[in-house]
C-alpha cells in the first residue's frame, strides 16, 4: 500500500471529526458572546498562519523562524492600500496582499533554501528581522508604533456589506465568517496539495532529502514551491489580521511571532494538518483564561511551551484519544497492502 | 569617525565573547540555545545589582565569572544535556521558553524600568587620543579586557590538549568517542565557559547600555548572525566575524540616517542601514553557505 | 554477454581531489550496452568516490562523463537520474518511515512525472504503482509492500534499494557494493538476483566479493589509489602480474 498522506486524517472517522470541527465553528457565534466571537476570530487567524507554516514544517521538514515576515508584510500591504479613512474592497486587498507575500517568499526562499538545517533556521530568522527592521526603523508604516488602517470592505459585484447595518452585538460576526471561510479554504487547499504527488515528494524530502535528489527529484525546486505557497497563504492570514484588528505594527513580522506560530504547531501536534489549528485555539484560549488569573503573560507562555515540548511529545492531537485507530500491525498491513496492489493492477488493466 | 571605529571595535569584541560561547555550544554539543542572550541580560542585571550593593563593578566582575561558570555547570547538568538529543525545532522552542521565563525572573527581581549602571569611578574619564579627540577610558578598558580574554581563549584552543580536544569535537562531534575522550566533561566545560563569557560580557556592557527589559533579544539575533557568518564551531571565525559585524552595525547605524531624505536611493539606504548586518549575513551565505570559516557539507 | 556498439556510459580522464588529496586520478573507462563492468580495488582506492562522481553526488575536479554521448559532467545529480542513471548505495539509503511500495513509487515518480505535473493524486497515476510493483517483484520482494520500509530485514532492505534503482527503468545501473553486510544465505539470493538483472541492463558494479565478481563480470577494472591499474576481460586482468602483486594476492 502506498500509505495514507502523512498529515491527513487516516480514517473516514478522522475526516468526520474535521468536518465536525468546522461545523462547530460555523454555528458557534450563535451560542457565545461577542467577545468570544472576536477571540475565536483571532484564534482562526493564528490558525491560518500556523497552518501555512505546517506545509513547511510538517510537510517538508523545513523549520523556518521567519514566517512572520510574510504575515506582517501582507498586513502592511493592506495598510498601504487601505489607509485610515480610505477603505478598499476585499477583492482588491486580499489578492494583492497575498501576491506581495508570495513574491517575497519566492525571493527569500530562493536564497534561504540554498542553506540547510541550522543555517536555514538562521537565514530565515535574519530575513524576518530584515522585514521587521524595515517597518520598525523607517517611517514607511508609522515606525515603531505601527499605524491604523481602514478595514477592507466586504463587497462583490457592486454590492457592499455595511458593518453598521448589524446590531452592535453582531458587529464581530462578518470578520469571523470571512476568517472561517478562508481557514476552511486553506485547509482544503493544503489537503489537496498533500494528497497529490507534489505532497508525496515533499514528504520524501522530509524523510531523506539526499536520497530524493539521487532518485531524480529537483529538491530545491520542490522546496521553493512549498516555501512560496506557504508564504502566500501566510499573506492571507496577515490580511485577515489587518481586517479584524484595524491596525499594523512591526511586531507582526518579528521572530517572536514566528516562534509563536511554531509553538501552535507543536502544541497542536506536528503530525497532523488539523494540529496547528487546534494548537492555536488551545494557546489563545489558555492565554485568555490565564490572564484572568495573573498578569504574567510570559510565564504562562513559557510554561505552556515547556509542557508542549517535554510532556506532550506529539501535541494535543497526538494524545491517546479513545477514538484513535490502534497501532498498525505490520503483518496485517502486509496482507492489506497486497489487496490494494491487486486492486490497483485491476484498475489499470480495465 | 575614529570614535565610531573604536565603538565598533568595542561592540565587536563584546559580541565575540557572546558568540564564541554560542558557536562552541552548537559546534560541540549540537544545541541551538536561543536563551544565550538572556545570559547576557543576566550578567548586566547582576552588574547593576552588585554595583548597587557593593558600590564597585570590580568586585562584581570576578563574582560574575565564577557565578557564570557555576550556573553554566548547573544548567548543563539539569537541562541542556537532555536537549542535545532533541530535534532543532524542540531546542528552538525549549530555549525560547527559557527566554520568556528569564524575562519573568528579571521582572520579579528588578522590575520593568531602565536602570543606569555607573561607570567605575576609577575609569570615569576621557583619554586623549589625538588633538581634539578623546575617548572614554572605560571603553578602552572594555576593549582591553575583551582582547585579553580573546587571547586567552585562542591560546587555550590552540595550545592546550583540552583545547585541541574541544576544537576536534567542534569540527566533528563523533570524533570524541573515537578518540576516547570524555564527551561529558568536554560538554560541561564548553557550556560553563560559554555561559561565563556571556555573563561577563553583560557585566562589562551594563555601564554602557544601561539595563532594561528585552536587552538580551537584540544581542541574541546579532550573535547568531556572527556565528553564521563566522562558521559553526570556529573560534577564529567567531572573532573576525564579530569584529566585522560590530563595525558594520555601528557604522551603519551611525552614518545611515545621514542619507535620509537625499532622494529615494538615499532614503532606502538609510532604511536598510540599521539592518546592514542581515544583508551582510545574506551576502556571506550566498558566497559560502556554511560561513566564512565553516566546513563540512 | 557484451554488445558491441557505442558505449552507453563513458568517462574520460575523470579526476577528483579533496584539498590536497587526489581521490580519483585520470580514470577513463567505458560501459557498453548490456555489459556488466565491475570495478574492484583495495579499501580507499576511490571506488565510492568514483560512483559518487558518476551519479553526480560529487562534482568532478577534471575530466568528462558521457551518457549516450551526452556530456553530463556539469549536470546535477537529479538531472542525471532523469537521464537514465540509477544507483544503489553501499550503506542502505532508503526512506525508512515510508512503506515499501511508496519508496519505489517515489523512484518511478522521480523520472516519470515532470515536476509541474505533480498535482494529481498518486492513485490517479496508477501506472506508477504498476511499475513500482513490477520492480519490487523483479527485485525479489513480491509481498509485504504495505510494510514500513525501516522494519525490513537488512537483506530485504538491500533488495529494496535494487528495486528503487530498477523502477526508474534506467539506461545504466550503478551498484555500490550491493552485497555489503550480507550473510551467506542472503548473499546467495541477492547474487542470483544481480546475475539475472545484469543480463538485461548495463551495470557498473563495485564489489569486494571476488567469487561473485569473476562469475558475473564481462569486464573488470582494477582501481588502486584512485588510478586505473588494469582493465579488460576478467581472466586477462587476473593474470596481470601487476594486479596480482598489488591486489589479488593468492587468487591466481
Amino acid at each position: 500500500m502506498i500509505g495514507p498522506a502523512h498529515l491527513l486524517p487516516k480514517t473516514w472517522f478522522g475526516w468526520a471529526l474535521v468536518a465536525l470541527g468546522f461545523g462547530i465553528l460555523a454555528v458557534a457565534p450563535y451560542f457565545v458572546t461577542s467577545f468570544y466571537v472576536g477571540l475565536m476570530t483571532t484564534a482562526m487567524i493564528a490558525g491560518m498562519l500556523a497552518l501555512s507554516l505546517q506545509l513547511l514544517v510538517g510537510g517538508a521538514g523545513l523549520v523556518s523562524l521567519g514566517h512572520g515576515a510574510f504575515y506582517g508584510l501582507a498586513a502592511y500591504v493592506v495598510y498601504f492600500l487601505s489607509p485610515e479613512g480610505a477603505p478598499q474592497p476585499i477583492w482588491i486587498t486580499l489578492p494583492l496582499a497575498m501576491a506581495a507575500s508570495g513574491l517575497a517568499a519566492l525571493l527569500i526562499g530562493a536564497i534561504s533554501l540554498r542553506t540547510k538545517g541550522f543555517f536555514f533556521l538562521m537565514v530565515t530568522l535574519a530575513f524576518g528581522q530584515l522585514v521587521y527592521s524595515i517597518f520598525h526603523d523607517t517611517k514607511l508604516g508609522g515606525g515603531t508604533d505601527g499605524a491604523y488602517l481602514a478595514r477592507p470592505l466586504i463587497s462583490a459585484f457592486g454590492f457592499t456589506f455595511e458593518p453598521s447595518s448589524l446590531p452592535r452585538s453582531k458587529r464581530s460576526w462578518p470578520a469571523y465568517y470571512v476568517a472561517l471561510v478562508q481557514l476552511a479554504a486553506m485547509f482544503a487547499v493544503l489537503a489537496f496539495l498533500l494528497r497529490s504527488m507534489f505532497g508525496r515528494a515533499l514528504e520524501g524530502i522530509r524523510v531523506n532529502e539526499s536520497r530524493m535528489r539521487a532518485l531524480g527529484f529537483n529538491t530545491y525546486a520542490f522546496k521553493l514551491a512549498a516555501f512560496t505557497i506557504a508564504g502566500t497563504l501566510a499573506g492571507a492570514a496577515g490580511h485577515m489580521w489587518a481586517m479584524q484588528s484595524g491596525f499594523v505594527n512591526p511586531e507582526l513580522a518579528g521572530w517572536h511571532r514566528s516562534a509563536e506560530a511554531l509553538l501552535h504547531i507543536l502544541l497542536g501536534g506536528i503530525g497532523t494538518l488539523a494540529g496547528p489549528i487546534v494548537g492555536a485555539f488551545a494557546f489563545i484560549f489558555l492565554n485568555d483564561f490565564a490572564q484572568q488569573i495573573t498578569e504574567r503573560k510570559l510565564l504562562v507562555e513559557g510554561a505552556v511551551i515547556l509542557a508542549a515540548v517535554l510532556v506532550m511529545r506529539n501535541g494535543i492531537m497526538g494524545l491517546r484519544w479513545p477514538w484513535a485507530p490502534p497501532e498498525a500491525d505490520p503483518d496485517a498491513s502486509e496482507q492489506q497492502g497486497d489487496g490494494i496492489v491487486r486492486q490497483a493492477r485491476e484498475t489499470v488493466h480495465d | 569617525m575614529l570614535a565610531q571605529l573604536l565603538n565598533g571595535l568595542q561592540y565587536g569584541l563584546l559580541l565575540f565573547l557572546v558568540a564564541s560561547g554560542l558557536t562552541l555550544i552548537f559546534g560541540v554539543m549540537g544545541i541551538i540555545n536561543l536563551a544565550h542572550g538572556s545570559l547576557f541580560m543576566l550578567g548586566a542585571y547582576l552588574a547593576f545589582l552588585l554595583t548597587k550593593a557593593t558600590g564597585s563593578l570590580w568586585l562584581a566582575l570576578p563574582a560574575g565569572l565564577v557565578g557564570g561558570i557555576a550556573l553554566g555547570c548547573l544548567l548543563e547538568r539539569a537541562l541542556f544535556r537532555h536537549f542535545a538529543k532533541r530535534e532543532h525545532l524542540d531546542q528552538v522552542m525549549l530555549t525560547f521558553a527559557l527566554i520568556l521565563l528569564a524575562e519573568e525572573l528579571r521582572w520579579f527581581i528588578a522590575g520593568n524600568d531602565f536602570h543606569a549602571v555607573p561607570i567605575p569611578p576609577m575609569l570615569d574619564f576621557s583619554v586623549p587620543v589625538t588633538a581634539g579627540f578623546s575617548y572614554s577610558a572605560y571603553r578602552f578598558a572594555v576593549i582591553g579586557i575583551c582582547l585579553v580574554l580573546a587571547l586567552a581563549m585562542f591560546l587555550w584552543i590552540e595550545r592546550t590538549r583540552i583545547g585541541a580536544a574541544v576544537r576536534a569535537a567542534a569540527e566533528n562531534p563523533e570524533i570524541v568517542d573515537i578518540l576516547g575522550l570524555d564527551a561529558r566533561r568536554i560538554h560541561l566545560m564548553v557550556f560553563a565557559l560559554g555561559t561565563a563569557l556571556a555573563i561577563v560580557a553583560g557585566m562589562l556592557a551594563a555601564p554602557l547600555t544601561s539595563v532594561y527589559p528585552g536587552m538580551g533579544d537584540g544581542l541574541l539575533i546579532i550573535s547568531f548572525v556572527v556565528v553564521v557568518i563566522g562558521g559553526l564551531g570556529s573560534i577564529v571565525g567567531a572573532f573576525w566575524s564579530a569584529l566585522l559585524v560590530g563595525l558594520v552595525d555601528t557604522l551603519g547605524k551611525a552614518y545611515g540616517p545621514a542619507f535620509q531624505g537625499t532622494g529615494p536611493i538615499g532614503t532606502t539606504v538609510a532604511a536598510l542601514a540599521g539592518s546592514a548586518v542581515y544583508l551582510l549575513m545574506i551576502a556571506v551565505l550566498l558566497w559560502r553557505p556554511t560561513g566564512l570559516f565553516g566546513q563540512r557539507t | 554477454m557484451t554488445d558491441t556498439g557505442p558505449p552507453v556510459l563513458q568517462t574520460i580522464g575523470l579526476s577528483k581531489s579533496f584539498g590536497g588529496l587526489a581521490a580519483v586520478r585520470n580514470v577513463s573507462l567505458t560501459l557498453a550496452q548490456g555489459e556488466l563492468h565491475a570495478v574492484i580495488g583495495p579499501n580507499g582506492a576511490g571506488k565510492s568516490t568514483l560512483v559518487n562522481l558518476l551519479s553526480g553526488a560529487t562534482v568532478a575536479s577534471a575530466g568528462q562523463i558521457l551518457l549516450d554521448d551526452h556530456d553530463i559532467t556539469r549536470r546535477p545529480e537529479h538531472a542525471r537520474a532523469r537521464l537514465g542513471l540509477a544507483r544503489s548505495f553501499q550503506r542502505t539509503n532508503i526512506l525508512p518511515s515510508l512503506t515499501v511500495l511508496e519508496n519505489v513509487r517515489l523512484a518511478t515518480q522521480a523520472v516519470a512525472i515532470a515536476p509541474r505535473r505533480s498535482l494529481t493524486s498518486p492513485k490517479r497515476a496508477a501506472e506508477l504503482v504498476e511499475r513500482a510493483v513490477a520492480a519490487l517483484v523483479r527485485a525479489g520482494l513480491p509481498h509485504g509492500h504495505g510494510r514500513i520500509a525501516g522494519t525490513l530485514a537488512h537483506g530485504q532492505q538491500r533488495q529494496l534499494e535494487i528495486a528503487m534503482a530498477l523502477a526508474a527503468q534506467p539506461k545504466v545501473l550503478l551498484l555500490d557494493e550491493p552485497l555489503a553486510g550480507m550473510g551467506p544465505e542472503e548473499g546467495e539470493r541477492v547474487s542470483a538476483l544481480l546475475r539475472s538483472i545484469a543480463a538485461e541492463h548495463a551495470v557498473l558494479l563495485i564489489e569486494h566479493d571476488m567469487d561473485f565478481v569473476f562469475a558475473v563480470a564481462d569486464r573488470l577494472t582494477v582501481l588502486v589509489e584512485g588510478a586505473v591499474l588494469a582493465t579488460g576481460h576478467p581472466e586477462d586482468v587476473r593474470r596481470n602480474a601487476e594486479v596480482q602483486a598489488a591486489y589479488l594476492g593468492g587468487h591466481a
